[in-house]
């Protein structure tokens, strides 16, 4: 029996998945914070709990994501792709593509049937393609974050928005506010300039299906639905995509610990 | 005394306007105008036989014909003249084709390289323009003709509202953003060069880690010049070499991007006397182009 954790240091939370015989048994978010390293200890500390298992239980630990550095407890890394496409496969056996996109950046990862990454593409450079986009977007419209999909999926069009920059979206608002553009049509503006940015990064990976939606924001409803029409094709979402990145790495730690008992033999 | 209570709007910069004296447009044959309607701002020139008289540099509203209205409006003011006496007006910017009373539309990059070419003279061949929402650069030859360009309006990176951004989150006031950002001792590293919302977010990070606000804008005001300094150099650097648009007037972005480039721009002609005023290079040329327009239409 392994038990290992895969920690995700994402830009805006930390997330921890423990993994007891490859299912998943305890899993824990917390925001990042000004110190990082100890928002890590405590989503794991609350993994653990909720698990019900102890730390000295825990043979390996993995650490992912854009602050991994930060999480200086762990006994390894994975790379953000690496632990993407193992997640995938791990939630849907037929995965070969793996979107994730979180609140600083989105990726695509094409993966063999044994959740090894093949190839992939990342946007990190402009914000208007994560998540960052839709909190910006919901602070304009001074609508709460959760119901901005709910509020997109009202609408039958996009308002008409610059929505290339999160800055000029942001200026563009106010004005559309004032000329009583619905809010709805707006929020659609939104995830559709974010969908069709998504979109045209996994096209030039190639559209491989099964595809996976994982992330933070594979959780709104209102990004999966313009993503789904720009795609052309069905998205596979795990019950918590947030979790990818953080089950991922559990995965590659317990393949370690395993690996470190047979070399132990 | 200022109340403290009142959240200063620190990215709101001067509106101006000005007539030049000892003119009179009783006595001018052709009268015309060129006005701008930016995404930012919007600028109005009226010239008596193409030269410079009068001109106004407001705040573009939710509204672009109100804008232009406004602008020229402002322009005309104490000088006696209305709508009426215009032989031609061109209008141009982002939101040229909603300027009512211009005769014509005509895009600001054909504005601004001629424009510039009538404030420096002939020997302009790149034109750096810094607008609020977008970034050009403009290769021209020696009749203020566009040879090529290329622009960056998909991104705020570089653009005066990604500074006004920055400037209300540290609190300068925008016309101070470019001295204050000099004033630092040793150049910091720039933070991100590619997103605006990356880069403010990084700032409150070096705020936090007890960087001073002085320092903070230096990383930012850097990074931009960066920015613009690609786009410059992708469609290639020839001297002279002149900065238009509202950000001519940053001296930050201006000698950051001269020491990236290692070029110097032409100085800046004494605005208040001439009205050669770079942040007003499009409508200068919208006003010319008017001129041309009419005398072509009289000849026919």
């Amino acid at each position: 029996m392994v038990v290992s954790a895969g920690v995700d240091m994402g830009t805006q939370r930390v997330k921890v998945a423990i993994i007891k015989d490859k299912q998943v048994v305890g899993k824990a978010q917390e925001f990042v914070g000004f110190e990082p390293t100890k928002a890590a200890e405590k989503a794991l500390e609350e993994a653990l709990k909720s698990a019900n298992i102890s730390r000295e239980e825990l043979e390996h630990i993995t650490a992912t994501g854009a602050g991994v550095d930060m999480a200086t407890f762990a006994d390894s890394k994975v790379s953000m792709m690496g632990a993407d496409a193992k997640a995938g496969v791990y939630f849907f056996k037929s995965a070969r593509t793996v979107i994730d996109v979180g609140a600083e950046d989105a990726r695509a990862v094409k993966c063999d049937e044994y959740g090894i990454m093949q190839d992939f593409i990342v946007n990190a450079r402009c914000a208007a393609g994560a998540g960052t986009f839709i909190e910006a977007m919901a602070r304009a419209l001074e609508v709460e974050l959760e119901d901005m999909g709910p509020l997109s999926l009202k609408a039958e069009r996009a308002s008409p928005i610059n929505a290339s920059c999160v800055i000029f979206a942001e200026s563009d608002v106010v004005s559309l506010i004032h000329r009583e553009e619905p809010k709805s049509e707006i929020a659609r503006a939104i995830f559709d300039a974010m969908a069709e940015r998504v979109a045209s990064m996994v096209k030039r990976l190639g559209v491989n299906p099964d595809i996976v939606l994982v992330g933070g924001v594979a959780k709104d409803e209102g990004f999966v639905a313009s993503l789904k029409r720009r795609l052309g094709i069905e998205l596979l979402i795990p019950e918590e995509p947030i979790y990818a990145g953080a089950i991922g790495a559990a995965l590659v730690a317990a393949k370690k610990a395993k690996r470190a008992r047979r070399r132990a033999q | 005394m200022t109340n403290n209570n009142e959240k200063k709007e620190y990215w709101r910069w001067l509106e101006y306007k000005k007539i030049r004296p000892n003119m009179d447009p009783k006595k001018a044959n052709i009268i015309t105008a060129g006005v701008d309607v930016g995404s930012v701002g919007s600028k109005a020139v009226i010239m008596l036989d193409g030269k410079i008289y009068a001109w106004s540099v407001m705040r573009t509203g939710s509204n672009s014909s109100d804008s232009a209205k406004k602008a020229l409006g402002w322009a005309m003011e104490d000088t006696g003249l209305t709508l009426d006496d215009f032989h031609y007006i061109v209008g141009t910017g982002y939101g040229r084709v909603n300027v009512p009373m211009a005769n014509r539309a005509i895009t600001e990059i054909a504005c601004h390289a001629k424009g510039a070419n009538y404030i420096w003279g002939p020997t302009v061949r790149t034109v750096l323009d810094v607008g609020g929402q977008d970034v050009k650069a403009i290769k021209v030859d020696q009749n203020g003709k566009v040879v090529s360009f290329l622009m960056n309006d998909k991104c705020a990176a570089g653009t005066g509202r990604g500074m006004e951004v920055i400037a209300d989150l540290l609190k300068i006031p925008i016309e101070d953003v470019g001295k204050v950002s000099l004033s630092v001792t040793e150049e910091p590293k720039p933070v991100s060069s590619t997103c605006v919302v990356f880069a403010k977010t990084e700032a409150v990070g070096l705020l936090r880690k007890g960087w001073t606000k002085e320092k903070v804008i230096a990383a930012y005001v850097k990074a931009m010049a960066i920015r613009m300094s690609e786009l410059i150099e992708k469609v290639g650097c020839e001297k002279d070499f002149v900065i238009t648009g509202g950000q001519s007037k940053n001296i930050g972005i201006v000698d950051r991007v001269e020491k990236i480039l290692g070029v110097k721009r032409l100085p800046v002609p004494n605005l208040e006397e001439t009205g050669l005023d770079p942040a007003s290079a499009g409508a200068i040329g919208a006003a010319l182009f008017a001129k041309a327009l009419y005398e072509k239409s009289q000849k026919q």
